[in-house]
């Protein structure tokens, strides 16, 4: 008997937080302490080493469960900046924290993956906003700030309430010039971008069979957008085909019983979706691409936790093949991680962009957040396939960014001004 | 945490993002002194000169929504801000901004029941607001009991550090 009351019924991240907290089962609105298989502190963040003495700490609780990373000033660009990560080297020397990750490997969400370091069935907590990225691999990971961090840093737990559950069921076929981002961005649009506020949001849906890692890790990178706490998409054989190579430890993969009641429910057939943009200035600011067409660009970026990936280049690479970017407009490309280099120089990519003219900076996250490498002037127009479009999120609160997928950013370098990206793909 | 917190309102919209509150430029900077000259600046350059310590920031749905630096609860720490009112937060900042001890109150329509410049006065364990300049009242939803326990401890850093005797 039992297995039918609605309490019996439990979804894959309850189970996670249920089995991470010690507990046999766990409610929607709960508050749980869990320990936390992951802490991962990237370079903005030297108040996590602040807040850990400020509140008593003298060791690490546990080092071969924090990894720190330094990405979003790789390399630095400032004397503050070049202090800021001197201090993080010190305090991992001093922490016996083995998984330092300097300035060479890239965006943390990437890197953490390249490395093995991220499974399904863990729980993944880094400082980092897009850390909604791995429910691509049916981990639950969530962002915190800097004290969070050094919470956990000391006890090796943090506290979460149990999220209410929406799911987004995917169906169809996506057009050719038209990709996952593209589908989360009008899910985005349609939605608002307060939707999901505190939140646990899952992808279901035969779509998913004919989306590859990049493009779930680019779905669930984005939730965050819409204010989402966590994301997920139950591990199926492409996510084991993919952590097999990588991850070396034990896993255990969660499912959701059937019959669970979510909180809220959205079917999605993208099977006639055309190329979305999010116009300035705000990510849920989301039209077809059709309505800008036209619009001069002076900067296309491809990079990034959201849009930096070897699919990414490979697609810029098949557009700009033996063509030349747009005279006057800046084409900067930025692989996401070391892996996604090493890839584009074996490939060719990098090789085919370079002389189509393309600036490459070193992996990391650039100009996405407005703080080198490519920020925007006054009055400029940018085209990123990154994730946000804030007013001064990438330099000047007086600059436009649309944001696009790799697709939309490569054809409007190519072209100077946006275009529909789909005729250039054949 | 004052129980009664009295202050003038300063008025922000929705979706006020972490990039407004505290623009990436700025993350480098460590010294939460430095940090307050920027509160808010990418919403409104001025607000650093007129704010007054205990003065309290009213906004619409979503406020501190984006990335997860601590420097935009930080900054707001740094100019004293007396509370926060919004008809919702997003659930970084929100956190951020309770364990540095900052009071938040999520309150639905605050944001149409006053301007800039009126008075305020927020009962915080009640969730009652005042606007004494023009006589209109809401009512704030209650902390949860986690979070009124981090408050009263003064934020998470000091809760954590009786939690591991480090003061014993």
């Amino acid at each position: 008997m039992g297995g039918d009351r609605m309490e019996d019924i439990v979804h894959a991240i309850e189970k996670i937080l249920a089995k991470a907290a010690g507990k046999d089962s766990v409610v929607t609105g709960e508050i749980v302490n869990c320990w936390v298989d992951l802490g991962e502190v990237n370079d903005i963040y030297l108040q996590t080493v602040r807040s850990f003495y400020e509140m008593g700490g003298k060791k690490v609780h546990d080092p071969r469960k924090l990894v720190f990373i330094m990405d979003h000033y790789a390399p630095a660009s400032t004397i503050l900046q070049a202090d800021n990560q001197r201090q993080f080297r010190e305090f991992c020397r001093e922490q016996n924290i083995e998984l330092f990750f300097d300035v060479d490997q890239g965006v943390c969400h990437q890197a953490m993956v390249d490395n093995g370091l991220v499974y399904p069935g863990m729980i993944l907590v880094a400082t980092d906003s897009h850390t909604t990225t791995h429910g691509a691999f049916g981990a639950f990971g969530t962002g915190v700030g800097a004290t969070d961090m050094a919470v956990i840093m000391i006890t090796g737990k943090l506290w979460f309430r149990v999220p209410e559950i929406i799911r987004f069921h995917l169906t169809g076929t996506l057009p050719k010039g038209v990709f996952a981002k593209d589908a989360i961005l009008r899910i985005i649009g349609d939605l608002g971008a307060d939707y999901g506020i505190y939140k646990g949001i899952e992808f279901t849906g035969p779509l998913l069979k004919s989306l590859n890692v990049s493009e779930r890790m680019s779905l669930c990178n984005m939730t965050t957008e819409i204010g989402a706490k966590t994301a997920y998409i139950q591990p199926d054989d492409i996510t084991l085909d993919f952590v097999r190579g990588p991850v070396k430890n034990e896993f255990q993969v969660f499912t959701t019983d059937p019959g669970y009641k979510y909180a809220a429910e959205h079917t999605y057939d993208v099977s006639r979706l055309k190329p979305q943009l999010a116009a300035p200035h705000s990510v849920d600011n989301v039209h077809p691409l059709e309505k800008f067409i036209g619009t001069p660009i002076d900067q296309a970026f491809l990079g990034t936790c959201t849009g930096g990936r070897a699919e990414d280049l490979a697609i810029a690479a098949k557009i700009l093949k033996g063509k030349k970017v747009h005279r006057g407009t800046r084409f900067i490309v930025v692989p996401a991680s070391k892996e996604v280099l090493l890839e584009a120089m074996a490939r060719g990519f990098m090789q085919i962009l370079v002389e189509a003219g393309a600036t490459f900076v070193t992996p990391g996250c650039a100009a996405c957040l407005g703080t080198h490498e490519g920020i925007l002037a006054p009055g400029e127009t940018c085209i990123t396939a990154s994730s946000r479009n804030f007013p001064g999120r990438m330099g000047s609160t007086k600059a436009q960014i649309y944001v696009g997928s790799p697709a939309s950013v490569a054809a409007a370098a190519l072209e100077g001004r946006i275009v529909d990206p789909t005729g250039y793909l054949d | 945490m004052e129980k009664i917190v009295k202050g003038k309102a300063f008025i922000f919209g929705a979706n006020i993002d972490t990039d407004q509150i505290y623009p990436g430029r700025y993350l480098e900077l460590t010294d939460p002194k430095e940090v307050g000259k920027h509160a808010l600046e990418g919403a409104d350059p001025n607000l650093v000169k007129e704010f007054k310590p205990g003065d309290i920031i009213v906004a619409s749905t979503n406020f501190g929504c984006g990335s997860s630096r601590e420097q935009a609860a930080i900054t707001l720490k740094a100019i004293e801000v007396g509370a926060i009112l919004a008809d919702s937060f997003a659930r970084i900042f929100y956190r951020n901004a309770i364990n540095l001890g900052i009071p938040l109150l999520v309150c639905p329509k605050i944001h149409d029941l006053v301007k800039k410049g009126d008075t305020l006065r927020v009962h915080m364990i009640t969730g009652e607001v005042v606007n004494e300049s023009t006589g209109a009242k809401a009512q704030a939803q209650p902390l949860s009991d986690y979070v009124m326990k981090i408050l009263e401890s003064g934020g998470i850093k000091p809760m954590i550090r009786k939690q591991i005797g480090a003061d014993a």
